[in-house]
């Protein structure tokens, strides 16, 4: 009984195997297609418009491969200026230190905004206390002073419970990192340590929706997948008034100061390849409905037609410099 | 005929160098890379600061946060792996036909060979809202959870080394004990447990040693967040979910953050080596005892 078993099981990989090689002879059976392998990484906040981008590619370009990594913006930053991948996504701009890397490294980059992001400040949808936050207690909260200082509901604000607050927040490596310390704390990259830091939004997303006294913050395009787990809260940045990230308050830049632009960084050399330019094209042509789809706001169309024109411009300089 | 020998012998004694060379190997680069920490943070900083925050504004390179952690998922996950296990060995020994126990004993140790990053989620999906249920101001990521599922990961570490040592107990002890009356309770608790004991204490430390150095569970279910406490329903962090935290980010090669991984691997190292030299210990020591 058991021989037959094991006859059958590897009838079974045999069968797998042949399936595997013929759908590779075919990969390699159509020529003049784009084909070849675009390798991407970074920010986690840009990961899910690329990753929509890259899915419709796939049914137009097949034999293209792509991967989409996620390791922050810096992480990717730190690939990117090694010449190890061909796109960056980066909810910031790339810093002085990293462009001196990627001068070190010959490695030329260009800039290209793909769409707008509202950074969300998310509370347990059982927190009924908090209404709305100024600037001044999001920087109270997470300026680097407050590190095992401001540990208490209470201290934000008087008549709030006297329970202790669970931080969450990306972690170093993050885009959203670098761009939330910077407008609130007034220094990039500078906060408190003790808070739940994860490059994975998802992690964050887990733990503030499964954490009554759990505050945390990221890309607005996670809480709309996760609406029914979270609670969104209005920030006051001094009008008087709280305003909550939508797609309306964001693009017309009501909802400040936690929106702010995605990009994608595309080098030199990826560039030269006939299926990046393909792809940063497409994905340029369909960043307006596909951002909007995974939760972000898109740019104006004028905006995207001046996108396509710098990249275009870029890549013949590219194809050019290669030619002499 | 001879050289050939010769030549067998040498490969064997080379497949055996190969481990110790590893061992020496990962030492020495623990040693090397940790020197070079403590030559920026005093180590007395080091073992007394109660926060850690190297990646931070406020840089503060105190271990015993995750010491803490650490500790306080191995002593939940002890806490459940050992009674379980002691009693699993009991039935199996005492109780359990002969058909009964070649039943439980291979299913036992399933347990054992389930990738540690399933049990992870296990923790985070299914025990963690299991456990709110009960105490509702648990966190989505605690020590509890992980604790627990760790304990089961290694109750079959407990049961099987404790079934071993209770079954190597003679048979004579056991006859005298029903000689005197005892009923079978008494006999396995008061007899075999006892005169068994230094190979269930080798069997709790091995099992200590595991939880200390499991990764994937507290790195999945218990945060990331190094807290200076030993209460189990907030997030914290283990020596093992730093060092993957850190893997996993930006941290560029040959920064003092960078070198933090090899500063609190070097601790986790010191503690596993000392388990086990305590375990070896013991039973050199006292495994003789009746024979």
């Amino acid at each position: 009984m058991t021989k037959y078993v094991i006859i059958l099981f590897y009838i079974i990989l045999v069968i797998i195997g042949v399936l595997f090689l013929t759908s590779c002879g075919n990969e390699k059976a159509s020529d003049g297609q784009l084909s070849g392998e675009i390798h991407i990484d970074g920010s986690s906040t840009v990961y899910p418009i690329t990753e929509a981008v890259a899915e419709e590619f796939r049914k137009e370009a097949g034999n293209v491969r792509l991967s989409v990594g996620v390791s922050g913006s810096g992480g990717g930053f730190q690939k990117m200026v090694r010449g190890e991948t061909d796109i960056n996504n980066a909810s910031r701009e790339i810093k002085a230190s990293e462009i001196t890397l990627a001068e070190k490294n010959g490695i030329e980059y260009l800039q290209l905004s793909v769409a707008f992001d509202g950074l969300a400040v998310i509370v347990n949808p059982e927190n009924d206390w908090v209404d709305y936050f100024t600037v001044e207690e999001l920087n109270k909260i997470w300026r680097p002073e407050a590190q095992s200082e401001i540990t208490l509901w209470s201290q934000i604000r008087d008549g709030w419970p006297d329970e202790e607050i669970h931080l969450y927040g990306p972690g170093v490596a993050s885009g959203t990192y670098d761009y939330f310390t910077e407008v609130i704390v007034g220094e990039s990259g500078s906060s408190r340590g003790d808070f739940t830091a994860s490059e994975d939004d998802n992690v964050l997303v887990q733990g503030v929706a499964t954490d009554k006294y759990a505050l945390g913050f990221f890309g607005l395009a996670y809480f709309e997948e996760n609406q029914d787990r979270l609670k969104l809260i209005g920030v006051d940045g001094g009008s008087g008034n709280a305003v909550k990230p939508s797609l309306k308050t964001v693009s017309d830049n009501t909802y400040t100061p936690l929106s702010r632009p995605l990009f994608i960084y595309v080098t030199n050399k990826a560039a030269q390849k006939k299926n990046v330019q393909s792809f940063v094209n497409f994905y340029l042509e369909n960043a307006p409905q596909l951002a909007e789809d995974v939760g972000y706001i898109p740019m104006p169309d004028s905006a995207y037609q001046v996108q396509i024109e710098k990249f275009n411009n870029f890549s013949n300089a590219a194809d050019s410099t290669v030619q002499q | 005929m001879r050289i050939k020998e010769k030549v067998i012998e040498k490969i064997l004694a080379v497949c055996a160098l190969l481990t110790v060379l590893t061992t020496v190997g990962i030492i020495l680069i623990l040693l090397v890379e940790a020197v070079g920490f403590f030559r920026e943070v005093s180590i007395i900083e080091f073992l007394t600061e109660t926060q850690w925050t190297p990646l931070f504004t406020q840089k503060s390179y105190g271990i015993l946060p995750l010491l803490a952690g650490t500790f306080l998922t191995s002593a939940i996950a002890i806490s459940v792996a050992l009674p379980t296990g002691l009693i699993i060995a009991v039935y199996l020994n005492e109780y359990a036909s002969k058909r009964m126990k070649n039943i439980v004993k291979p299913l036992l140790e399933v347990l054992a060979v389930v990738p540690t990053v399933v049990y992870g989620f296990f923790a985070l999906m299914i025990v963690t809202p299991f456990l709110k249920m009960f105490i509702p101001e648990l966190s989505g990521f605690n020590a509890l959870s992980p604790g627990i599922v760790m304990g089961i990961m290694i109750i079959p570490f407990v049961s099987s080394l404790s079934e071993d040592a209770l079954s190597s107990v003679p048979g004579s002890l056991r006859q005298a004990a029903f000689g005197m009356g005892s009923t079978k309770f008494q006999t396995a608790f008061r007899v075999m447990i006892p005169a068994a004991s230094s190979g269930i204490i080798v069997s709790a430390i091995l099992a200590i040693s595991r939880a200390i150095g499991e990764t994937m569970i507290v790195a999945i279910a218990a945060g990331h967040q190094a807290r200076f406490t030993l209460d189990p329903t907030v997030p914290i962090e283990t020596i093992t979910a730093y060092i993957v935290q850190i893997t996993m980010g930006d941290v560029p090669y040959g920064t003092l953050a960078y070198k933090t991984i090899f500063a609190a691997g070097i601790t986790l190292f010191i503690f596993t080596f000392i388990l086990n030299n305590i375990s070896f210990w013991i039973r050199s020591r006292y495994q003789q005892k009746y024979e």
